[in-house]
């Protein structure tokens, strides 16, 4: 059975079973939880399709979060896909698009998936949803690399955390940045030692990254650092599938985020006291919404 | 902690503790009212009286006090549904003492009259746990199999509840007895392993000194 203790040791046995990362987790899990690999994988297929549902929705025109600060940024970003104005075009900026789409979609009180949290939950979906449709790829394999991303998350969560509470937003958007990264490595055909960089280029890139939230709310900057993650996860993949190699390993990338986050100001990490939400426009925003000022 | 832990759950954003911890929480109240809720009141503490407007708490707790998951889509229309279906409802900013940042009090009344006052918390990523009922003191997380057993503070008791549980080879993980002062109210909180029958619930609700026998089974 696999400990998730270390990103090394998910890349050894994939390598010791001549496998994908995904192919041993899902092999893991099923004897751990005592079920069918295939009801699992089911799960996660089900997973994947509330994801390009969300997708959908989130990039309408006419959204509008439950505060009113947000929505139609996805929209916007879609026509430029669409319409070829887009300056990288392609995979990038639909990755973006399909980011924002999920993560102004929860702001709205959609339906999402938590990857690994509410407020990244656009990160993986971006990527993966993006990735299947330029690539034409099967839809099997992006289902499958969600098991590396959330394999690479239990690993995070064992030995650093996932929330913008314990650890701001290198925590959240981090972590679905570095799972991501992983995951598009591996759906492009890279090794699993490839994955392991990938997951440590875009976590690295990301350390020190604050959680300070406007109102207190999912919103801003949450949204935009959801784009900025799967951009992030994009670059990582990219440079691991070239062969470049993390010159720290990403088991010491993730005790490096741990000691960050700990040495962290409590007004840095979601409590809205710092960062964005102490600046003049953050704080208009929560008199606008709440209808009072902060001190009350 | 699995693969779902990490992809997962499904909810209706923006907050997994402001939004769908909170629909648990209202759910929990519905289920240990034993039926539909005609009134509710809420009151909200904390960050959840702070910021309730902008994570629509006050939408999730009503939705899951109509019984609707935290991954329901209608969750973002509660408060229109609760008022089509005559259920009258007020939230309430306040304060409890010591309690969790992110806590709420509900009062609800069924259609015959039957009052449920419950306090829980929502205590990160959309868990909760119900810390109060009817003033007695509680552990609840709702995420498995739970029997609450009110009755009357007398010797014995335990011994009597758990043996029909061990009879229909129940494994108890979590116990905990609480009451308001010797030889009067006291609640039983027991969560176990696996499912509890109706059958077991129905066994000990007939027990001498037990006033009620509730089942809840994981949110």
């Amino acid at each position: 059975m696999l400990k998730y203790d270390s990103v090394r040791e998910l890349t050894e046995a994939a390598r010791a079973a001549g496998c994908r990362i995904s192919d041993v987790v899902l092999a893991d899990q099923a004897e751990s939880m005592e079920t069918d690999a295939d009801v699992l994988y089911s799960r996660m297929a089900e997973d994947y399709r509330i994801m390009r549902e969300a997708v959908k929705e989130g990039s309408v025109k006419k959204l509008k979060s439950t505060s009113g600060l947000t929505g139609g940024d996805a929209y916007k970003m879609k026509k430029a896909v669409e319409n070829g104005s887009a300056m990288c075009g392609g995979l990038f900026a639909d990755a973006i698009a399909k980011a924002l789409s999920v993560s102004e979609l929860n702001a709205a009180m959609g339906r999402i998936v938590a990857a690994p949290t509410a407020g990244s939950c656009g990160i993986l979906p971006g990527a993966l949803i993006a990735y299947q449709k330029d690539k034409n790829a099967d839809e099997k394999d992006c289902v499958m690399s969600m098991f590396t991303a959330s394999a690479v998350g239990m690993v995070i969560n064992n030995n650093a955390c996932l929330a913008g509470a314990g650890g701001g937003c290198q925590a959240e958007c981090g972590s679905a940045s570095a799972m991501a990264a992983a995951a598009l490595t591996e759906l492009a055909g890279g090794t699993p030692a490839m994955a392991e960089n990938a997951a440590a280029i875009a976590l690295k890139n990301i350390l020190g990254l604050v959680c300070d939230p406007v109102a207190g709310l999912v919103e801003i900057p949450c949204i935009k650092r959801n784009a900025g993650g799967v951009a992030n996860a994009l670059c990582a993949a990219e440079m691991a599938l070239a062969g470049i190699c993390s010159k720290i390993p990403a088991d010491e990338v993730i005790v490096a985020m741990k000691h960050i986050g700990d040495s962290m100001s409590s007004s840095l990490k979601e409590t809205a006291m710092g960062g964005l939400a102490a600046t003049p426009s953050g704080r208009a925003m929560y008199e606008q919404v709440f209808g009072r000022k902060e001190t009350e | 902690m699995n693969v779902f832990d990490i992809i997962g759950p499904v909810m209706i954003g923006p907050s997994s503790s402001h939004t769908a911890g909170a629909a648990r929480i209202g759910r929990m109240a519905r289920h240990l009212l034993g039926q539909p809720a005609e009134k509710a009141h809420i009151l909200l503490a904390g960050s959840f009286a702070h910021t309730y407007k902008g994570h629509g708490t006050d939408k999730a707790i009503l939705a899951g006090i109509m019984d609707m998951a935290p991954d329901d889509k209608r969750i973002r229309e509660s408060l229109e549904i609760a008022e089509k279906e005559g259920i009258e409802y007020t939230f309430e900013p306040g304060e409890l003492e010591n309690c969790h940042p992110n806590t709420a009090k509900i009062t609800l009344t069924g259609a015959d009259g039957k009052t449920l006052v419950m306090q829980a918390s929502s205590v990160g990523g959309g868990n909760i746990m119900v810390t109060e009922i009817n003033g007695l003191k509680v552990e609840i997380s709702g995420q498995y199999a739970t029997l609450i057993v009110v009755h009357k503070d007398e010797p014995g008791m335990i011994a009597k509840v758990t043996t029909i549980m061990s009879w229909h080879d129940m494994n108890i993980f979590n116990f905990m007895l609480s009451r308001e002062k010797k030889g009067g109210t006291a609640v039983m909180t027991i969560e176990v392993d696996g499912v509890i029958g109706e059958a077991i619930n129905q066994e000990i609700s007939q027990l001498p000194n037990v006033t009620s026998s509730t089942l809840i089974k994981p949110l």
